[in-house]
């Protein structure tokens, strides 16, 4: 199987209210609230981690489920995201964002 | 009569100059934004309006907004603006007709807004015992009800559109002239806001809480936002955030009657 990444798209707006994690496409305003296993994917979701390891490491972790079945509910959820632009999915890890000049000091 | 002139509208306490040529027009807006006209403070931006005949190019035209190197540039099929926020001055091509200026100024108040933490909110607003109270939802959803229900003690804001600023602990309501159905524009004066209700009209009068992903949902649905601009649209969504968790949201479910002011205090 082919492994995947994830990240987050610069065009949306995303915040924890009340215990949800409520994001915005600042593309076309559609809005979204996460579950709490969603959650913990789209946290993870850093470009360089691959899907199956979020899987294993943190959605397996955190919420005592079968890997097979998180596997495919987070495949759905990453399939759906990504449709709507809000996450970026790749074969190859994305690369790291430069570092500002602040931080290579 | 085409005579240099010009006026100074004062909404949500944010003084806008317009310069034009024609006293006719001038008298138009004079009229029209009543209790808003003058300042006791200078203006923080100005615009010069050429007024034209009918842009008649696409008169069904959906209004856009556009930041280009700076400017904002705004167009529907009535009007052509541009505004250099850094510079505070702008250009409005219109016909004589209010309905253009209207917009454009909602247009340009959604902007500055979104920078300061604010917002345009499709509600009707009130203003009792010094506490703003709004009532915001679809169209029919009874903003104009109950703003024709508020007994005699209670302040109208606007019947239509809330104008939300950023206070120092909270949110202030300030009053607008965009009216709705009412036809009546609201008093020129704010209060911090108490209470966000969003309507339903039904059979009995009640009030409950909304989750915050349900208060913000609703809330960024009802906001007025025009621009084409991600990183605008990101400081909106953030302000509606801020907003959930400093002001009480609640849905408003009422009997159109004046019993349903009981509930407001």
């Amino acid at each position: 199987m082919t492994e995947k990444y994830i990240a987050k798209s610069s065009a949306i707006a995303s915040r924890m209210l009340g215990g949800e994690m409520m994001i915005m496409s600042a593309l076309d305003s559609t809005f979204f609230t996460l579950n709490p296993a969603a959650t913990v994917v789209w946290q993870a979701a850093d470009g360089r981690t691959a899907l199956s390891e979020i899987v294993r490491n943190h959605v397996c972790r955190e919420f005592d489920v079968d890997i097979e079945i998180a596997q495919r509910d987070v495949e759905h959820f990453v399939g759906e995201l990504s449709q709507h632009g809000i996450l970026l999915v790749s074969d190859r890890p994305f690369p790291k964002p430069s570092a500002s000049p602040t931080e290579a000091a | 009569m085409n005579q240099n002139c010009e006026i100074t509208l004062e909404i949500g306490g944010m003084p806008i100059l317009l310069h034009m040529q024609n006293r006719s027009f001038r008298q138009l807006l004079a009229l029209r934004y009543a209790g808003f006209v003058g300042s006791s403070r200078p203006p923080r931006f100005e615009f010069d309006i050429e007024l034209t005949a009918p842009l008649a190019d696409n008169p069904d035209e959906d209004v856009q907004v556009r930041m280009h190197r700076g400017v904002w540039r705004l167009r529907r099929g009535d009007f052509r603006a541009q505004w250099d926020p850094r510079a505070g001055r702008g250009r409005i091509r219109q016909s004589a007709n209010p309905y253009s200026i209207d917009s454009i100024l909602r247009i340009v108040h959604t902007l500055i807004l979104a920078q300061e933490g604010g917002f345009l909110l499709h509600s009707a607003g009130a203003i009792r015992d010094g506490k703003a109270f709004l009532f915001s939802g679809v169209s029919g959803a009874g903003k104009t009800t109950i703003s024709r229900l508020a007994p005699r003690d209670v302040t109208l804001l606007t019947d239509e559109v809330s104008y939300v600023r950023r206070d120092d602990d909270g949110y202030r309501a300030c009053g607008t002239p965009f009216a709705g159905e009412l036809a009546r524009v609201g008093e020129n004066c704010s209060a911090p806001i108490e209470c966000l209700f969003f309507l339903a009209q039904g059979q009995a009068n009640r009030i409950e809480t909304l989750s915050k992903a349900e208060a913000i949902r609703r809330l960024m649905r009802n906001i007025l936002f025009f621009a084409e601009d991600s990183d605008l649209a990101q400081k909106v969504f953030q302000s509606a955030c801020e907003f959930v968790e400093r002001v009480a949201v609640r849905r408003l479910t009422f009997v159109p009657d004046s019993r349903v002011w009981e509930m407001i205090q």
